[in-house]
Formats: C-alpha cells, structure tokens, sequence
C-alpha cells in the first residue's frame, strides 16, 4: 500500500483556503461552501481509507504497528554543533509520519470537520460573510491536520501556532462584537504565553538530542544508557534536571491549547464565536491537541517522573475543578466548554496514571480512546447546542424549556450524547470513560476517587442540560431569580410555529452521523489498535469497577432528574391530586429537600460558588493584575525619560559606573 | 598587490564616494534637472551596490591592517545598502518637494561610508574615524527638516548625547593604547592581560557600543530622536545606524576581547535583560507611533544581545540573520508610517483608530510587520528570535531565555495593541483613503514578500551561517 495519497488530505483544505479566501467574493456565495463541505469530505474518505490499510492491511508487522514515514523533505538544516560535539547538528525537516495516533487523529480530525462543514452550510446561511467563514474553516483544518501528521517537532510547533491563529480568526468571526473580539485576543495571548514554554521545551530537548525528528528524539532520550539521556539528566537548573524541565515546559504548552488549570480561562470566552467553530475547534480537534502532544511524546514522559505526575495531577484537578464549575453555569455553551476541560482531564490524568508497553500503557489506549469517542459526542452536544440556540435565539438556558416537542430529533440525539458523556452502557463514553478509570484504578487511588466524583457530576450537569433545555418548561423557580431575557420570543417559536421547530436537513443529517459515531464508537476495541508501544494486548474488562462508575453516573442522572425534570412545584400537585400518596409525596419533598441542602447549599455555595469566584476573581484576576502591575511600573519608569539632555546624560554616567564595577570586580 | 586589486578590496567605499562627488555636480548644475528621475537613479544605484557587494564579495585588507574586509563583512555591508535602499524609496515623497534633496543624500552616503569604515575597522583609530564620521551627519539628517522645531531639537539631543559617549569611548581607546601599546585589534588581543586598566577601558568601550545600538539605561536619547527626526531618518537610525554597531560590537568582542568572554557574558546578560523589560514598559504606554517604534527597536536590541552573548558560529549567524529579518519587518513598519505621516501628518496611535476600513492594504502590510517584530510564525520575525533563542539555548543561559520569552509575551500585548487600533477600534473621523505613490508602494511589497518568504528559504541563514565565525 501506498501511503502517498495522505498529502492530499493536506493539500486539499489549502487549496480551498486559498481559493475561497482569494476568491469567494466573486463567486457565488453557497459554492465557497460546497466547495469546502466537498474537499473535506474527499479528506474524510481519504483518511478512514489510510486507517483501513493501516489498521487492517499493512500497518502491522509482527504484533506490533509500525511508524510509516510517507514523505520527508529537509527544510533547512543547521550545521554541525558550534561546540563541536557529536552529530551531524540540527535539521528541520517537512514530513508526514503515520502512526496509530496520527492515523485515528486523522479520521477524527477529518470526519468532525466534514460534520462541522455540512452543519455550518445552513447554520451559517445568512452571514454575509459565508465565504470567510468557510475559508477560515479550511485553514483551521489544514493546521490541524498538519500538526497530528508532523513528522518533525519544529514542523509541529509551525502548525500549532497556525492552528492557534486559525482558532483566532474563527473565535472572533463576529469581529462587530466586542466581547467576541476581546476572547479571541484572549485565546490568542494565553495560549502564546503557554506556546513560549513549548517552544522553550522545543529547544533544550534538541539541544539535548541534537535532533528535532519525532522517532530520533524518543529514540535518543529514551534509552536509559544513551548518552544523550545522561547528558540531559545531569544538567541541571534550579534543582530539576533540564529533561524534567524540557518535558515539564512543553506540557505547559500542550496545557495551555488544552485548556488545563490554570491556562484554561480562555476556554469559557472562547464561546463567542460561531457555535459549528467551538464544536470543532473547542470540543473535537484543537483542545486536544496538548494531549496528542504529550501522547506523542509519552516515552520521554514515562522517564521522568516529575513531568509524568505533573500531568496526571494537573489533568485530575482540572477534571474535578471544571465538572464542579459546571454545575452553576446558565449559559448552555459555557457548560459545554467547562464539561470539554473536565474530559480532557480525564484524557491527561489518564496518561499520567499509565505506564508504557503491554497492559501497563492500558491508560495510553484509555486516553486514546476518550480522545476519539469525546470527540464524537462533545461534537455532537455543540452541534445539537447549535441547533437549538439558532432556534430559541438565546444562549442562556432560563430562556429553554419543554423543546422536546418541537426539536424530536434533536432532543433524541441530544439525549443520547449526554447519556454517552454520562458513561451510561451501551454507548461510547462508557467504555473509554471505564478503562480509564480501570487504568487509574490500577495505579492511583486517589486519582480514581477524583475520576468517579467527576463522572458522577459530570452526569448531573449534563442532565442538568438536558432537561433544562428539552423538558423543565415553566422555570419558574428559576426566573423569579432571573427574568428570562427573551420570553416573548421564546414563545412565538413554541406555540406559533410549532412545525418548523426542527434543524435543516443538512444540519441533521450531521446530527444524524454524528449520533452513529457516538453510540457505535465504544465497539471498537482501541487496544488492539492503539497501544503505547505499538504492540498490541486485550484490555481486560472488570465488572466491578464498570458497576461503580455506571453507578456514578446513574447518580448523577437521578439527582438531576429530581431536580430540573419538572418544575419544583411538583409536590404540590402531588399533594392535591392524589391523597393517597400525599405521604410518598411529602417524602419526596423531603428528599427535595436534603438535596437541595446537599447540592444547592453544599455543592453550589460551599464548593461550587467559591470555585466558580476564585477561578474569575483569582485565577483571572491574577493575570489582569499582572497587566495592571506592568502598566503601573510602565508609567512609573517613563519619568525616567524626562526629555533633558542632562538627566540622559547623569543615566548615561550612572551606567559606565555600574558597567565599570561589574567588569573589573566580577 | 595591483591597483585594481587594490580597489577591489574597498569597492563599495569607492561606488561611495563617487556617487558623493556626482551628487555634488548635480547640485551644482541642477538647474532645470528632473528630480523624479535622480531620486529614482539615487535608488537604483543603492540596490545595485548592494547586489554587487554580495556578488563580488571584496576579500583582503588594506592600509596596513587598518582596513579588513572579509564575507560576513561584505554580507553586512549589502544588509546595509538593502536598507538604504528602502529607507530612499521612504524619503523618495516627501524629498520631491523638498528643496535640498540632494543634501540629504550627501549627508546619507557620508554616513553609510563612515559605517562602512567602521565596520571593516582592524584599528581602533579607523573604527573611531568611521563611527565619527557617520554620527556628525547623523545629527544633521536628524535636524533636516528645518520646519519643524522637534527635528532641530532631535538633532540637538543626538549630537550631545553622541559627542558623551564618544568621550567615553575615546577614554576607553586610550587605555587600550597605554596598557597594550598598539591600537590594532590583533595586537591588543595578544597583549590584553585583564588587568583592571584594561577592564575598566572595556567597559568604557562597551558602553560606547551600547550607545550606539542603544541599550538600556543608555538609550535615553532614542525616543526623543526617533519622534523628532523625519521618518526617514528615524527608519535609518532604527535600521542602519543600530545594524552597523552591532555587526563592529560582534566582531570587536568576538576578535579583541575574546579571552575574557566570561566577563563580557555576564554583562551583555545584564544589559539584556534591562534592555527588554525596560524598552517594554515603555512600549506598553506610548502614543505616538513613532516613539512606540522606537521602544520596540529598543527591546528588540536586547534580544540581540542575546546572540551576541552567546558566542559561537550560530551566535554570530543568527544575530547577522536577525538584522536582516528586522530590518524588513521594522522597514515595512517605517514605511506606512511615513506614508501616512507624509499624507497627513498624523503620527499618533489612536489616528490609526479603524483605519482598516479606509485603507485595507496599508493596515494589512502594517498588521504583517507588526506580527514579524513580535515574532509570530510563520512570519520571519518568528525564525529570527527563534535563532536567536536557540544560540542562546547553547550556551546554557536558562534564566536569560526565560526571561526572554516572558518579554516577548508582553511584546505581543503591545503590538496586538496597534493591530487592535486599526482593525477593531472605531473612528468616526478615520483617516482619508491614502493613495501610497509607486516607490512606496515597491517598498511595501518587496517587504512583505520578504517577510512571508525569508523564514521559508532556508538558503539565507545557510548562506550566513556558512561565512559567520565565533570566538577567536
């Protein structure tokens, strides 16, 4: 088999980018549209025909999957060391590998933004800029695609950064609007600021290997007699070895695209933009792209256990931190976005907790998996979010309710997410969510305790969702609080138009694969595909730890279904109706009641509430201040700059002194 | 030793100065002389040296030692004519109104051969002759535009600032000479000791230089230069002037003072470190886009010290590499500044407030420089500071790259502040559409292919790396 094909899953969205950027103003509006819905679905086809030859045909030899090299072009090389060591220097080269993860990457990446395509062709109909809007959507997919396929880490870096100005076009697509403008400038810097430790990373790990290709960096630093590992374990800086710190810097860079505590607040305000970009770009592809990274690296990160545990602490934290911030949110997208840090979590604890080769990389294949069944049914969530925001005109979720009758399939397929996300069997969510609890199970019980509190509260907030979207009609409880901002409109599209309630075609049938992918994913059996070290094993399937997360979930799914399924008035009417079960009823209010102590007063004002004010008062509020401080030292300091000759001239003094010093007692 | 050979060695000192004696007969006999089409010959013939130098490539050394020249200073030396060429495409609107255009070049090419000189310096009498010679008409281009009072003052603050650092400088010189009895450089590298004489002369040396590229806390005269001067100048003090004095303060530390590298590291980390967070505090609040420009010319000085610090062949390379990148990038930058200065006289930030919606072009070629300046990829910026880092990188010095990274964040805010005005803010007096006129506009394109494309060929930093040295 010939591989050679997979560069026009490349050059393909280029093309469209070009050509709907430099033309679409002179071509009809909806062909800018066809044309990319048509490249990236040639993409699609493309991609899951290189995963069948590479799974299925000719990826395999022995027991283990091989990394295929399809196309390598060195770009510039830098010559041998000046120190002259070893080697024969540095060399950036352009290539396309192939691999277990690049090749699922690929059929993620392509089939998410098939999906978003074919969505946003009538989610987007009426935008005057409907060209732009799809050209940028092709440029985002190129960048990614070029990243998961980078043979070469500096070749990474230049996508990652281009996927990181795509996402800065797309977020502030609505550029009239200031708050859309101001989260995308958002995204852009925290993500920089966290790309200058990639990049930092990016330089001692090949100054210590003298290399930048994939494969010679792992095979290098790796080998615990090599050398080159030796070297970049004895030097050291502030107390790490400059391997902690190189593997420590480039997971802050993957934390920061990935939206990892602290370096996730751009993630929530990131919601400005169109709602098909934050399924693609904030749900499916580029928020995962710092786990891809440290998966690609995952050899060097099994070496050093600094940087090992680092992201598996940092993973279970954000996982908890996000899932409690879940549960106060109103604005359906801004629960997403939380609910997408949470999951991704899970994908970075559950590398921390796994070990490398055979059944101990069983958190590796976890991770992997999550990876592709989240990016199914967070993809699905945003789109059928999308549809239902398009259809009610409101983000907040005070302005839904009772959307189950005009929105069928929509509600179905809704539903049916949210019981993935909930880990609920048969579907998705349940199986990658189970083995990577088995996996944290098996090696850290503490991160197991925080995976299952997360995923029980995980299926609450995502029920939450659910009912408050698709049943709880009235709110009444709720908009006594906060007077829905649009209840007049809301209620012309419930009673008027009753019949054109549902999405356009086109969107459903997104919807539509989108649900397959979502309930059919979990089947496929990731570990004898994807592995840490390319071999193959069985992942091993334990009832007993599946029951205690099924039974987390279920939790979480009653405990919302007490709460938002109907108005909370319902006990009354239980009381008036039915006299005989006026006991049973008070027995529920009573229930109601410990629940609403336990949640309302405990979990939202003891723990959700501060979480919620600390991570917008302190953790924001920590970079705003260091803003503020530099702006503050900034006019302190141009005093200095008086515009006397004689002042420049008593500094110009006081340096020569201070050089003088310096040089002769140093 | 013929006398074509002769000449051959100092060819693009000999094109110099004959264009200086031809534009001293234009002056003469200029009557009824087409000033269109001399500025275009003046532009022609500096794109022409450029590629000549790079072509020929003069070899050798003259005078008795006191003139060297070799590739990476003939490669310098077309750097040079490169930027004379776009900053005369600048100039070439508001000179053709302007009633001494041919001074203005006199004075230029005065400088640009003094530079010249500097930079070929094996003595340190011909690289104080050289440094003199460009910085007394540095002063005088700096107040050439006798309208306005701030030019006059610019002139001012420059000459007087210039002729304190000279003293100093000379002070230093004269220690050299009394500890070392010779002021050839091989002669003083073979007899410097470090001795306390010869270390406090080094310094007094260093902060000559420092001047010159201005380096925090001797950059005071910068801003006030920069704001005052016309445009052009002030593109050609950013660009020339600072290129020229790093490429001697290379060479002078990597062939003189070599043997105590130790000492000189630590230093230029110092004044690294001050140069880039100060030049970035002062960025983050100036209104005036020239002073902004100015400040970031400041940072972006300390990041080359970086490479200069680090004091190998790629150190050498990437800060030869990086004022090529610069010099595009902050070119480009210039050049729609002054298109709009020259329209309409308007130099503040906040008149470039939605200037995007009158004048897309210009804001898109100015959003491009800005994003090369602050180190964006894929634009050139980006593979310059990323040389630069990684010569760094080599030579082990952590906490400098560190603090290096969080300066270029802080870079970003300000530079994204600029991109913010002229695509975001709204202006209900935004600036008239601008037509740019043809040399202009050759500038700006030739700059943004630049800016797009160096980082792609990886060619151009082969081809300096191939001729750079390190430490001796």
């Amino acid at each position: 088999m010939n591989f050679s094909m997979t560069i026009w899953i490349l050059i393909l969205p280029l093309a469209t980018f070009l050509i709907t950027g430099l033309l679409g103003k002179s071509m009809p509006k909806q062909l800018s549209g066809i044309l990319g819905t048509l490249s990236m679905g040639i993409c699609a086809a493309l991609a899951f025909n290189i995963a069948y030859n590479y799974f299925f045909l000719v990826g395999k030899v022995g027991d283990t999957f091989q990394t295929i090299t399809v196309f390598k072009q060195t770009w510039l090389s830098f010559a041998p060391f000046p120190s002259g060591r070893a080697g024969d220097g540095l060399s950036i080269d352009m290539g396309i590998i192939l691999d277990p993860i690049s090749v699922m990457m690929l059929v993620v990446v392509t089939l998410v933004s098939f999906m978003v395509h074919l969505y946003s062709y009538s989610y987007m109909k009426d935008e005057p800029r409907f060209h732009i809007f799809f050209s940028f959507l092709s440029l985002f997919s190129f960048s990614m695609l070029g990243l998961v396929v980078a043979s070469n880490i500096f070749q990474m870096y230049i996508f990652w950064e281009l996927v990181g100005v795509s996402s800065f076009l797309l977020i502030g697509f609505y550029y009239d609007k200031p708050s859309a403008v101001a989260a995308s400038k958002k995204a852009f810097i925290v993500t920089r600021f966290a790309d200058l430790g990639f990049l930092i990373g990016i330089l001692l790990l090949s100054f210590y290997s003298e290399s930048l290709d994939f494969a010679t960096i792992i095979e290098r630093l790796s080998n615990p007699d090599s050398a080159f590992l030796q070297t970049a374990t004895a030097a050291g800086f502030l107390g790490a070895s400059a391997m902690t710190w190189a593997l420590c810097l480039i997971f802050i860079g993957g934390a920061g695209k990935s939206a990892m505590f602290p370096l996730h607040i751009w993630l929530p305000d990131a919601m400005e933009g169109p709602t098909p970009v934050s399924a693609l770009i904030h749900a499916a592809t580029m928020v995962v792209a710092g786990v891809f990274l440290v998966a690609r690296l995952f050899p060097l990160y099994n070496l050093i256990p600094a940087a090992h545990h680092m992201v598996m602490y940092v993973g279970a934290f954000s996982a908890l931190f996000a899932a409690v911030i879940a549960c106060t949110q109103t604005d359906i997208k801004r629960i997403l976005a939380f609910s997408t840090m949470s999951q991704i979590g899970y994908m970075m604890f559950a590398l921390g907790v796994s070990g490398y080769g055979g059944e101990e990389g069983l958190g590796y294949t976890a991770s992997m998996f999550h990876l592709f069944t989240h990016a199914m049914f967070k993809a699905l969530l945003f789109l059928g979010a999308g549809a239902v925001i398009h259809h009610v005109h409101s983000n907040d979720l005070s302005a839904m309710g009772g959307m189950r009758k005009q929105m069928p399939v929509t509600n179905i397929l809704f539903l049916l997410a949210c019981l993935a996300i909930s880990g609920i069997p048969p579907l998705s969510g349940f199986f990658s969510k189970e083995e990577i609890l088995t996996a944290a199970f098996n090696s850290n019980k503490l991160i197991y305790a925080v995976g299952i509190l997360t995923a029980a509260l995980t299926a609450f907030y995502m029920f939450r969702l659910y009912y408050s979207i698709f049943w709880n009609k009235s709110h009444q409880s709720e908009k006594a609080v906060h007077p829905s901002p649009l209840p007049a409109r809301m209620n012309i599209h419930s009673d008027g138009e009753r019949g054109r309630g549902e999405a356009s075609a086109s969107m459903l049938i997104a919807l539509c694969l989108l649900g397959v992918g979502t309930a059919a994913a979990g089947f496929i059996p990731f570990s004898h595909y994807i592995s840490s070290d390319g071999k193959l094993f069985d992942s091993e399937f334990h009832l007993n730890l599946a029951l205690i997360a099924i039974g987390a979930g279920v939790t979480g799914i009653l405990i919302a279904t007490l709460f938002y399924l109907k108005p909370n008035n319902r006990s009354d009417k239980f009381a008036a109706s039915m006299g005989g079960l006026l006991q049973a009823a008070r027995n529920k209010f009573y229930v109601d009641e410990v629940y609403e102590f336990i949640t309302k007063k405990i979990i939202f004002n003891l723990i959700s509430a501060p979480a919620a004010w600390i991570d917008k008062n302190i953790v924001d509020r920590t970079m705003i201040l260091a803003g503020e401080i530099t702006a503050l030292v900034s006019d302190e300091v141009k005093t200095m700059q008086s515009g006397k000759v004689y002042d420049y001239v008593i500094y110009f003094f006081i340096g020569v002194l201070a050089i003088s010093v310096l040089a002769v007692f140093y | 030793m013929n006398v074509i050979e002769l000449i051959s060695v100092f060819a693009p000192e000999v094109w110099l100065s004959a264009m200086l004696v031809i534009l001293l007969l234009v002056k003469i006999f200029s009557e009824g002389v087409n000033r269109t089409n001399v500025l275009f010959v003046i532009s022609f013939f500096f794109i022409a040296a450029a590629t000549a130098t790079l072509v020929l490539k003069p070899q050798g050394s003259l005078f008795g030692g006191m003139f060297v020249v070799n590739s990476l200073i003939g490669i310098e030396k077309a750097i040079l004519l490169l930027a004379t060429f776009f900053i005369s495409l600048i100039a070439f609107e508001w000179l053709r109104t302007f009633r001494n255009y041919i001074e203005f070049y006199l004075l230029l090419i005065c400088i640009l051969l003094g530079m010249f000189i500097m930079i070929s310096a094996g003595h340190f009498l011909s690289f104080y002759l050289g440094l003199e010679m460009a910085t007394i008409p540095l002063a005088a281009l700096s107040a050439f535009d006798v309208e306005k009072s701030r030019s006059g003052e610019a002139g001012m603050k420059l000459i007087l600032s210039s002729a304190f650092s000279s003293g100093i400088l000379l002070m230093g010189i004269s220690f050299m000479y009394g500890t070392c009895g010779s002021l050839y450089f091989d002669d003083v590298r073979a007899a410097f000791t470090g001795s306390t004489i010869q270390l406090a002369g080094f310094a007094f040396l260093l902060t000559g230089f420092a001047f010159k590229i201005s380096i925090v806390p001797f950059h005071l005269w910068t801003a006030d230069v920069y704001e005052g001067s016309p445009v052009a100048v002030t593109a050609f003090l950013s660009v020339v002037s600072k290129g020229a004095a790093v490429f001697i303060f290379l060479s002078a530390l990597y062939n003189v003072f070599g043997s105590i590298s130790g000492t000189w590291v630590y230093l230029l980390a110092i004044l690294s470190v001050a140069t880039m967070v100060l030049g970035n505090l002062f960025a983050i609040r100036q209104q005036n886009i020239k002073r902004f420009l100015a400040f970031s010319s400041i940072t972006q000085a300390g990041y080359i010290l970086i490479g200069i610090a680090s004091g190998t062949i790629q150190g050498t390379a990437s800060v030869v590499y990086f004022i090529l990148v610069y010099l595009f990038s902050n070119l480009a930058a210039f050049t729609v500044v002054g298109v709009i200065s020259e329209k309409t006289g308007k130099e503040d930030i906040s008149d470039y407030n939605g200037l995007y919606k009158t004048n897309p072009r210009l804001s898109l070629v100015m959003m491009l420089a800005l994003f090369s300046l602050a180190g964006i990829p894929p634009t050139a910026g980006f593979f310059g500071k990323w040389f630069l880092l990684a010569s760094g990188i080599s030579n082990g010095m952590f906490t400098l790259i560190i603090i290096a990274s969080l300066n270029l964040v802080i870079s970003l805010y300000y530079y994204l502040r600029v991109v913010k005005a002229m695509f975001v803010d709204v202006n209900d007096t935004p600036l008239k559409s601008i037509h740019a006129g043809f040399p202009a506009r050759l500038g700006l394109v030739i700059c943004s292919a630049a800016i797009i494309l160096t980082g792609f060929f990886s060619f151009v930093y082969q081809y300096i790396y191939s001729f750079s040295n390190g430490l001796q």
